[in-house]
């Protein structure tokens, strides 16, 4: 393994309810280095990164993930949290009694296992807000709760700007996002990526998100194999043409 | 992370359960007889009225039965239970300083006088049998309103007007811990809140049963006039033993024209207690009524909160949690009697389950023949942290009219794996989602209470957590 690996994977092979989704993926994420992962409806992608994550729903049957060296698949959810990892998630979940503000230093502290001062937390939340052009009062609604779609993803660019991870993957696939969804994922990729280590892995057939990445490298699965990897000029490449080069029939992003 | 549960059993609540030896403290003999209830009446200098009620309470207590419709309360034998420990210290002290240092202490422990110096207009403190602390704002005392001992009271100018309603809401006949109630009742408050008067902060009665395998049976009656405005708060804890102990207090409201009365209750007897406690309101036309209550001890509980709804447009809210974990039997809910056209009544309650626990939910709404117009409506969630605890629902509607609008729901539910896997994912502990998941879902409640209260429901629901994963 390259020492700068911040990720690696390899021959992973995952299945769900007894179904083999995956059948061994290669992937090396680098530190500071943002990735793209593109592929057809039903190739496996979110169940890359639920199985990264640690979805209960999934299991691992072969390979191996590390993160930082560590063996990633040995870990329970929380400690891959805490060793870096952040996904967000397609249908985040309500929980009504406790606000995304609370929640996240909640988190912070038990990531630390410190205090974090409510005040200077705040402001840190409000400079979030601002940078995301989201409204002030965002922070005190309950988590998710009652919030609309593109709401939820706001929210979960919002936490991932404060958790601060090593390594981010944005799974935004087969969500309609609205306009100004696109807008805070952008303005929060770009924030994110203000720190040169941050790594980040997006799975998006969104053109206005692409545009903007200038990615380090494109991975293109397909039926639970990765079958290119290349530079940006994939996306291109894709938007042109489909993934039918690749499934050996004509499939569109 | 499998479909299968594992289960970590209860932990005890050590903050709770420190005690102080008691030994010597003055007891009537356990059990029950004439002599032991004269004894209690010469202990508390009884009027000649409430000697004579004491004793004919005791009569009407041989005569009834025991309930047999809801959890066994055989582990309960009278002949064992002390109904009459008085601590040992004067019977009130209007001044912290004067209270015995071991109660202080307790106290102290429980945070309660500085609950009072933060956020409380007054404060009284029950240990055992009688009411060692007692003491209010000079603001709200100079606005006319009276927080005191029942004892006092009936030796004072609102003698006349306690001996028109005690027990008059919970007549003796009502069940037999009622009539217990009347022979043997110590301590407790009264609380009068004149016409007009809006008591910004809330009161607070906290009750101690710190004696092994005794009794508490404090009385509270509070009556807010017109137009009046109160919200008082009541919270009970208790160490553990290994004998049984028994709760039977009596609370009884009355909520006049246009007034409200918030009664809220945090209640965490130990897990040996029977808690056995009768509350009801009468609300007059245009009235309020708001209950908020969280139930987390006792080993048995009997408790039914009931608002009588006397005059038009008058108003119940019943909100509530109960959280029963292993050997605990909560047979909780609330009545409602809608005797007046154009009342409302409105339950929301919830009820948590693990380890083994076992919650029972009943409700009952009658609505008379002359409630026209009035509207009911009865939400219940259940939620099932294990597989091995228990809940039920027992919905009771008597409904004597058609012109009224009444609704029933309820619904069971286990925390979801997405849930915990998604706050997992942000680097909480399972345990940690868990008890988030938990406390949100009690959230009805602790939104309705003081900053102060919340945080210590929460605290309570994380204590019950530990230790429980998936």
């Amino acid at each position: 393994m390259d020492n700068n690996d911040l990720l690696a994977v390899e021959g992973l092979r995952v299945s769900a309810e007894e179904k083999e989704i995956l059948r061994g993926i290669d992937l090396k994420i680098g530190k500071g280095e943002t990735h793209v992962l593109m592929g057809p409806n039903g190739a496996g992608k979110s169940t890359l990164a639920g199985a990264l994550m640690g979805d209960p729903r999934l299991t691992v049957t072969g390979g191996a993930a590390r993160i930082n060296g560590e063996d990633l698949l040995e870990m329970g959810v929380h400690e891959r949290a805490r060793a870096g990892l952040y996904m967000s998630f397609q249908n985040p979940v309500e929980v009504p009694g406790i606000s995304l503000e609370n929640f996240v230093r909640t988190a912070l502290e038990q990531r630390s296992g410190e205090k974090v001062r409510p005040w200077a937390f705040h402001k840190e939340v409000l400079q979030v807000l601002k940078t995301l052009e989201m409204d002030e009062s965002y922070a005190e609604r309950d988590l998710n709760y009652g919030f609309s779609g593109g709401e939820k993803k706001k929210a979960e660019i919002f936490q991932l700007l404060l958790l601060k991870p090593s390594l981010a993957i944005l799974d935004e696939t087969d969500s309609g996002l609205d306009v100004d969804a696109v807008r805070t994922v952008s303005r929060g990729i770009e924030e994110f990526r203000k720190n040169q280590d941050a790594s980040l892995l997006v799975i998006t057939h969104n053109a206005a998100i692409l545009e903007a990445l200038h990615p380090d490298a494109v991975h293109i699965l397909v039926d639970g194999r990765i079958v290119k990897n290349g530079g940006p000029e994939l996306i291109g490449e894709i938007g042109r043409d489909g993934f039918a080069a690749y499934t050996g029939e004509e499939v569109h992003a | 992370m499998n479909g299968e549960k594992t289960q970590v059993e209860d932990v005890h609540q050590e903050f709770y359960d420190f005690r102080f030896d008691e030994s010597d403290f003055f007891k009537v003999d356990s059990g029950l007889t004439p002599e032991i209830i004269s004894q209690i009446s010469d202990e508390k200098k009884d009027p000649a009225w409430m000697r004579e009620f004491r004793q004919h309470a005791l009569e009407v207590y041989s005569r009834m039965k025991m309930p047999d419709w809801g959890p066994s309360v055989e582990g309960l034998n009278m002949d064992n239970i002390v109904t009459y420990v008085r601590p040992n210290t004067e019977r009130m002290n209007t001044r912290w300083e004067d209270v015995p240092d071991d109660i202080k202490e307790t106290f102290d422990r429980l945070g309660i006088p500085q609950a009072e110096r933060t956020s409380l207009a007054g404060v009284g403190a029950q240990y055992d049998s009688e009411l060692v602390y007692h003491n209010v704002r000079e603001e709200v005392a100079r606005a006319g309103v009276i927080y005191t001992d029942i004892e006092s009271a009936l030796h004072g100018p609102y003698a006349d007007l306690i001996r028109e309603r005690f027990m008059k809401l919970v007549p003796l006949t009502d069940h037999k811990f009622a009539a217990l109630h009347g022979a043997v009742w110590s301590g407790g408050s009264f609380v009068y809140v004149p016409k007009g008067v809006h008591v910004d902060i809330p009161l607070q009665s906290y009750f101690r049963l710190n004696a092994p395998g005794a009794g508490q049976f404090e009385h509270t009656l509070i009556i807010v006039d017109e137009g009046a405005y109160l919200h008082f708060i009541e919270g009970c804890s208790a160490p553990k033993y290994n004998v049984a102990n028994l709760h039977a207090g009596c609370v009884e409201l009355f909520v006049g024209r246009n007034a409200t009365l918030r009664y809220s209750t945090i209640e965490n007897w130990s897990k040996n207690m029977y808690n056995l406690n009768t509350k009801r309101a009468k609300v007059e036309e245009g009235g309020k009524i708001e209950w908020v209550t969280g139930s987390f001890g006792s080993h048995i509980s009997y408790l039914y909160p009931m608002s009588i709804l006397a005059g038009r447009g008058s108003r119940s809210e019943f909100t509530g949690v109960t959280f029963a974990g292993a050997g605990q039997i909560l047979d909780t809910g609330c009545k409602i009697v809608h005797a007046a056209p154009d009342t409302t009544s409105y339950v929301n309650t919830r009820s948590i389950s693990k380890s083994g626990g076992e919650n029972i939910f009943r409700s009952a709404v009658v609505v008379e023949k002359n409630a026209e117009n009035s509207k009911s409506a009865v939400s219940c969630q259940s939620l099932m942290v294990d597989r091995i605890s228990r809940s039920d629902t027992v919905p009771v509607m008597d409904v004597k009219t058609n012109r009224a609008d009444i609704g029933h729901e309820a619904r069971i539910g286990r925390i979801s794996n997405d849930a915990v896997f998604y706050l997992m994912s942000r680097g909480v502990t399972e345990e940690e989602a868990r008890a988030l998941i938990v406390s949100g879902f009690a959230d009805n409640v602790s939104k309705e209470l003081p900053l102060e209260y919340a945080v210590e429901m929460n605290n309570l629901i994380r204590i019950e957590m530990k230790g429980v994963i998936g």
